[in-house]
């Protein structure tokens, strides 16, 4: 079993829940299809989806709601 | 003048812009900024800098406690919240009075009274303004609804009273429609916002946007004449002038006069502006609000009338009595401003942030660029894609849209992509020359006409270099 990165493909700031009182896109644990959606990044006012380009299981974040990120840095990791 | 130090809340070109007013009043400047702005043109400019937070805004130029506590350590007489953020937030101008410094800008009360659309459409009615006819407040139900309906005519807007920012909007044109959605608008309001209340406005159509720019000490209060801003995109103004093409002189008087004796009818202290719809087949104006702060587009005032506008804010704050009487506000010739924004306009505006490559900024007599940018400067990614101001001034409309196309072209920006072929191309457009304009011409025209075709990522590139 290896391990794959999940990473924001602009900077910006990284939400994890589609808006401030809905809960998170996905949690620690999850497991994630090819093409869900696991964040939003706000750049410049406007948001963008981030989706996992592949699918895996169990998902750990290594960011937090509302942290700033840069492009490529790593959101997420999965198992495959 | 009460004001030796002064604290800027906010950051990009009008923090520079208020440096640069500060400065000429001899005032020493200390200027607050996230992790992200650390290496601004306002931070390299100003006296003093201050970190007040992580990049995000809502952890910086957002968080009062955070700039209060920068306003205090750094022992500033005044803070000046210039636009956006802080600047209509009466929460803010309340803390900074606690604290026993100025706020430059009116007075906390001000700001909540006409920040509040129903009690700032009642303050323009009483001060004899016209409003967009429609209810007053809530309207009762479907009976009282069709009344007011035949009374003002279609179309109307029927709008949720808890939605806003263009959310719980239907337009609808004759009663058949009418007896359809206004009880689905109901039952979808009460969904989504659990409030079913609903208003009923009268659409303008084809409107173009006016505004007065006003200045009070409290006393007095005078116009600076008015802006039209109706090239629009998702409701940011793009490009705005001064003043406005084709008003009559009677209906220029009628619409500056509104606008001071609303502004009198609250005691109005700072620059403000009072906005408007303005119907051109007709002549009539409608008030739609007032905003309790300078704006973006201050600059084509500036231009047309020689007032500094920011200098005049602060010394207003500091205690000063108006320093231009009313009659010695003349209009002098036609300024237009372009906002160049970090967005792709040949793929959707996409945002463009990074490092700024190389620049080279036009000089010459009438061209003014108002902007946070210098060589080697990345754009961050956490703000909003305003770069600067294009600004000219010309001898009349004509010659104005002449200058800003030179203007434009002698423009560098390169590293990153911005709006600078989209105002190449307004103008260039006929019905910009023709002021066949209103709030929704530039969508249409862009949904008729994308930049994308007629902008290769190629030619953008050579018309950005």
């Amino acid at each position: 079993m290896s391990r794959v990165e999940i990473r924001a493909p602009m900077p910006g700031v990284f939400y994890r829940k589609p808006s401030p009182d809905s809960p998170p896109f996905k949690v620690d644990g999850d497991d994630v299809a090819a093409g869900d959606v696991v964040g939003l990044i706000e750049v410049m006012k406007s948001f963008h989806e981030v989706s996992a380009l592949e699918g895996g299981k169990s998902v750990r974040f290594l960011l937090e709601d509302a942290d700033a990120v840069m492009a490529g840095q790593v959101i997420a990791e999965i198992e495959v | 003048m009460a004001i030796a130090s002064l604290l800027i809340a906010n950051r990009g070109e009008i923090a520079v812009r208020i440096i640069r007013a500060a400065r000429l009043l001899g005032i020493r400047t200390v200027q607050a900024h996230s992790a992200a702005d650390a290496d601004s043109l306002a931070v390299r400019m100003a006296d003093e800098a201050v970190l007040i937070g992580p990049p995000p805004a809502a952890k910086s130029y957002l968080d009062i406690e955070a700039v209060m506590k920068a306003a205090r350590e750094t022992g500033v007489d005044a803070v000046h919240p210039g636009y956006g953020f802080l600047a209509e937030n009466a929460d803010f101008a309340d803390a900074v009075v606690s604290a026993g410094m100025i706020f430059v800008g009116p007075d906390a009360s001000a700001i909540r009274l006409l920040g509040d659309k129903v009690a700032a459409r009642k303050v323009a009615r009483e001060a004899g303004v016209p409003t967009v006819p429609g209810s007053e407040g809530r309207i009762a139900g479907i009976e009282e609804a069709r009344t007011l309906v035949e009374e003002i005519g279609f179309p109307v807007m029927i709008k949720a009273a808890a939605g806003g920012g263009g959310r719980g909007i239907r337009i609808v044109r004759d009663f058949d429609e009418f007896e359809k959605q206004f009880p689905q608008a109901a039952s979808e309001a009460q969904a989504a916002f659990g409030d079913g209340g609903l208003y009923i406005e009268k659409v303008i159509e084809n409107a173009r946007h006016i505004e007065v720019q006003i200045l009070g000490d409290g006393e007095n209060v005078i116009h600076c004449f008015e802006r039209e801003c109706s090239l629009q995109r998702r409701r940011q103004k793009v490009w705005e002038e001064a003043p406005a093409f084709g008003l009559s002189p009677s209906v220029r008087e009628a619409l500056t006069a509104s606008a001071v004796a609303l502004a009198r009818s609250v005691g109005y202290r700072g620059a403000g502006t009072v906005e408007y719809l303005y119907d051109a087949d007709s002549g009539a104006f409608y008030f739609i609000e007032v905003n309790t702060r300078i704006q973006v587009e201050h600059p084509v005032t500036e231009m047309i009338t020689g007032i500094d506008l920011v200098a005049e804010m602060i010394r207003i704050a500091g205690g000063e009595k108006l320093s231009i009487p009313q009659d010695a506000v003349r209009i002098s010739g036609h300024a237009i401003e372009c906002r160049i924004n970090a967005e792709d306009p040949a793929q959707n505006f996409m945002p463009s942030p990074g490092q700024v490559t190389a620049l080279v900024e036009p000089e010459g007599e009438g061209v003014r660029f108002d902007t946070m940018l210098y060589d080697g400067y990345w754009v961050p990614p956490f703000y909003d894609s305003l770069l600067g101001k294009m600004i000219v001034h010309g001898a009349d409309r004509k010659d104005a849209i002449a200058r800003m196309e030179v203007a434009l072209k002698a423009l560098t920006i390169d590293g990153i992509r911005t709006t600078v072929p989209l105002h190449l191309a307004i103008a260039a457009n006929p019905d910009v020359a023709a002021g066949a304009i209103h709030t929704k011409y530039l969508e249409g025209w862009l949904a008729d006409a994308p930049l994308s075709t007629s902008l290769s990522p190629a030619a953008s590139q050579t018309e950005n270099a």
